[in-house]
């Protein structure tokens, strides 16, 4: 078998490719898709909804900050300042008018009608921005590296982990710190109790929706320094999903380190041989689902 | 389980077959009418080619494409609760045992489409057997991820085009098994066919070529997989594995305490959409000779839209997806120079329907609340 043979000795001479370098680039790869992962694992975790238009959503997202950066002209981090608020609307709105609706009748109906909505936007941004590939420009930033000692790394990809560390760090203040935190907890573990306590679990869920359209956000910004396309969001909410699935459900730490998992094994695929970077990522994670089936920090 | 009635009329209780406690019909006046009609729009559908223009036949190849994938489809979530979003990993699959066994092996098209189902029953062991691991939101998840695997894989097969993908040789298909006898046939009749089309207003069809022989072929082939995928579907849930089914829905605890082997049960369902779906897959790709790894594992077309077909015409019925098939090829007609707005009201209706008709359109319409002509799945 030709085709075997050339598999195994690239992958062979592949290994001898990976180095620390490769380790540490994933690491940073890691923290853009605990952003991606972020809001995903939040709402898994408070209402068990599966949110498969969180991918389009983000790219959507990034679209809303390239049409206000080119139409007003102001810097990326300004607008997205703006489009914080609206997010946050969106999101509760959508929870409160169309989500919460579904969330009584089991798995299938949220998952399709997240599903509609993924399809919607994906064809209205193709509708509207065409299949070009757009990006967001932050200026000298983005060229700028220093050296660690161990890699040189690029500023903006420290820059993402850090910021995906904050959120991380927030979210589990949010959660575990404040009045609201509590409220979402005791929502997520018993919508019926809550009421009793004077809670409506409707508006909780809504509000949660709305943190998670805020990290949506956050992620749309730093997914836009590369190129992306009307339909990118698939892939990123399968990314997404990966590193949830492998932290653990509900577990926001757990999505971080299942970030930067995938980022490691997608940078060990790449370092092997190019068309190697996606495998790379869904062989570690079934690999993990096949020895920890709930994941490596599940509660 | 509303619907798996009637043990009371098929006396429960008579033991006249010795060591068979009981018998349970499942079968209504309904049913049989159903059938009835059922054979009927089959002969007349594989009668039709004589009639129809090619561009139709090709169309009515992608609705039985579709309704083979919409009833394996509704196998896994109406019946046995498995929501896949990974079936295009057996579309795939299909297409390129196709292509493979055509352009490597040299084998006869319609053999390669045999073989080719068979590479999805298959494969779907190995595949099942991961996915397994995961229940629920993950096992939709899995799926995907493994179809995305199977995908990357076939992107790696330089004698297949690679990620480009590539076309069949035209003389494989020319040199299909039955063009000959075919071309012949249709030959025979054109008087027959003319004065038929004659009755019905149509204008005599001109020359019949070998490539539209080949269409025919194909057609028929579509058509078989699609009795074989309905009628598979239809006869598992008539018997053991659907009643399994059936309970194992209802509750699987509840299940497993009366005996049913709830891991087989949903085994015996995934193996046979796996065939299935590498069935019809197979003959989509056979008819349009041009294949390659995004076309082959596209997650729209042969899973979100499959998706969108059983609900909208009904999950849990074997009418439903039929339905909701046909409502889909006849819009996509429609629609197809809008296509992002097609989508964009297919995503829109698919939310309606799940929202404020959540058992579908077979459910409303005025026949299907009350009259059934299949097994029940969930509601």
């Amino acid at each position: 078998m030709e085709w075997f043979d050339t598999f195994f000795t690239g992958l062979w001479t592949g290994l001898g490719r990976v180095s620390l370098d490769t380790i540490v680039q994933g690491v940073l790869t890691g923290g853009l898709y605990a952003l991606y992962a972020a809001g995903l694992s939040l709402i898994f975790g408070v209402m068990g909804l599966v949110n498969l238009a969180h991918g389009d959503l983000i790219v959507l997202a990034a679209y809303a900050i390239v049409a206000m950066v080119t139409a007003w002209g102001l810097p990326v981090w300004v607008a997205l300042l703006i489009a914080m608020p609206f997010l946050f609307a969106f999101g509760f709105g959508l929870q409160r008018v169309v989500l919460n609706r579904t969330l009584r009748s089991g798995l299938l109906v949220p998952l399709l009608v997240t599903f509609g909505i993924a399809i919607i936007i994906q064809n209205g941004l193709l509708e509207v921005f065409s299949a070009d590939s757009q990006r967001l420009r932050f200026g000298a930033i983005e060229t700028q590296s220093i050296d660690l000692g161990i890699a040189t790394v690029g500023v903006f990809r420290l820059l993402t982990l850090g910021v995906a560390v904050a959120v991380i760090l927030a979210l589990s203040f949010l959660f575990y710190g404040t009045r609201q935190g509590r409220m979402l907890r005791a929502t997520s573990d018993s919508a019926e109790y809550v009421q009793l306590m004077g809670v409506n679990p409707r508006i909780v869920f809504a509000i949660a929706m709305g943190i998670s359209f805020l990290v949506i956000g956050i992620a749309a910004m730093f997914m836009g320094v590369t190129n992306f396309f009307p339909t990118s969001g698939p892939a990123n909410l399968l990314t997404a999903f990966e590193a949830v699935v492998i932290g653990g459900l509900g577990s926001l730490w757990g999505t971080l380190v299942g970030g930067i998992i995938i980022g490691i094994a997608q940078n060990i695929g790449a370092a092997i041989d190019p068309g190697w970077q996606q495998l790379g990522g869904h062989i570690v994670f079934l690999v993990i689902v096949l020895l920890r089936p709930r994941g490596l920090f599940s509660k | 389980m509303t619907d798996v009635p009637a043990p009371s009329r098929a006396a429960p209780l008579s033991t006249s077959q010795p060591g068979r406690g009981y018998t349970i019909r499942t079968g209504t006046r309904t049913s049989m009418v159903g059938a009835v009609l059922a054979v009927i729009i089959v002969l007349a559908l594989l009668v039709a080619p004589g009639l129809i223009s090619r561009g139709l036949l090709e169309q009515l190849v992608l609705l039985f494409v579709m309704i083979g994938l919409a009833q394996c489809w509704n196998l896994l979530a109406g019946y046995a609760g498995l929501i896949s979003v990974g079936q295009q990993a057996f579309v795939g699959i299909g297409a390129y045992t196709l292509f493979a066994c055509i352009i490597t092996l040299g084998l006869d098209p319609l053999l390669a489409v045999v073989l080719a189902a068979i590479a999805g029953a298959v494969l779907s062991i190995p595949i099942g057997w991961v996915v397994f691991r995961l229940q629920g939101a993950y096992f939709a998840v899995v799926t995907w991820v493994v179809s995305e695997v199977v995908r990357l894989f076939a992107a790696k097969w330089q004698a297949l085009g690679g990620g480009t993908g590539r076309n069949l040789p035209p003389a494989a298909k020319r040199g299909m098994f039955g063009v000959e006898w075919t071309s012949d046939f249709f030959d025979r009749t054109a008087d027959f066919f003319n004065n038929v089309r004659g009755w019905v207003g149509l204008p005599p069809r001109g020359a019949f070529r070998s490539a539209d022989a080949q269409a025919i072929i194909i057609y028929w082939a579509a058509l078989v997989a699609c009795v074989i995928i309905v009628g598979g579907v239809y006869y598992m849930l008539r018997k053991r594995v659907g009643l399994g089914l059936s309970a194992v829905k209802d509750g699987e605890i509840a299940a497993e305490s009366v005996g049913v082997d709830l891991r087989r049960t949903k085994f015996s369902a995934f193996v046979f959409a796996g065939f299935g779906a590498a069935l019809v897959g197979s003959i989509y790709f056979l008819l349009t000779g041009t294949i390659s790894p995004s076309a082959a594992f596209d997650l729209q077309r042969w899973t979100a839209f499959v998706i969108f077909i059983v609900v909208i015409g009904g999950l849990g019925t074997i009418e439903g997806p039929i339905l909701g098939a046909i409502l889909y090829i006849v819009l996509q007609g429609y629609f197809s120079n809008f296509s992002t707005w097609y989508l964009m009201g297919l995503g829109a209706f698919a939310i309606v329907v799940m929202l404020f008709a959540p058992k579908g359109l077979w459910a409303r319409s005025p026949t299907g609340s009350t009259s059934r002509c299949s097994p029940r799945g969930a509601g």
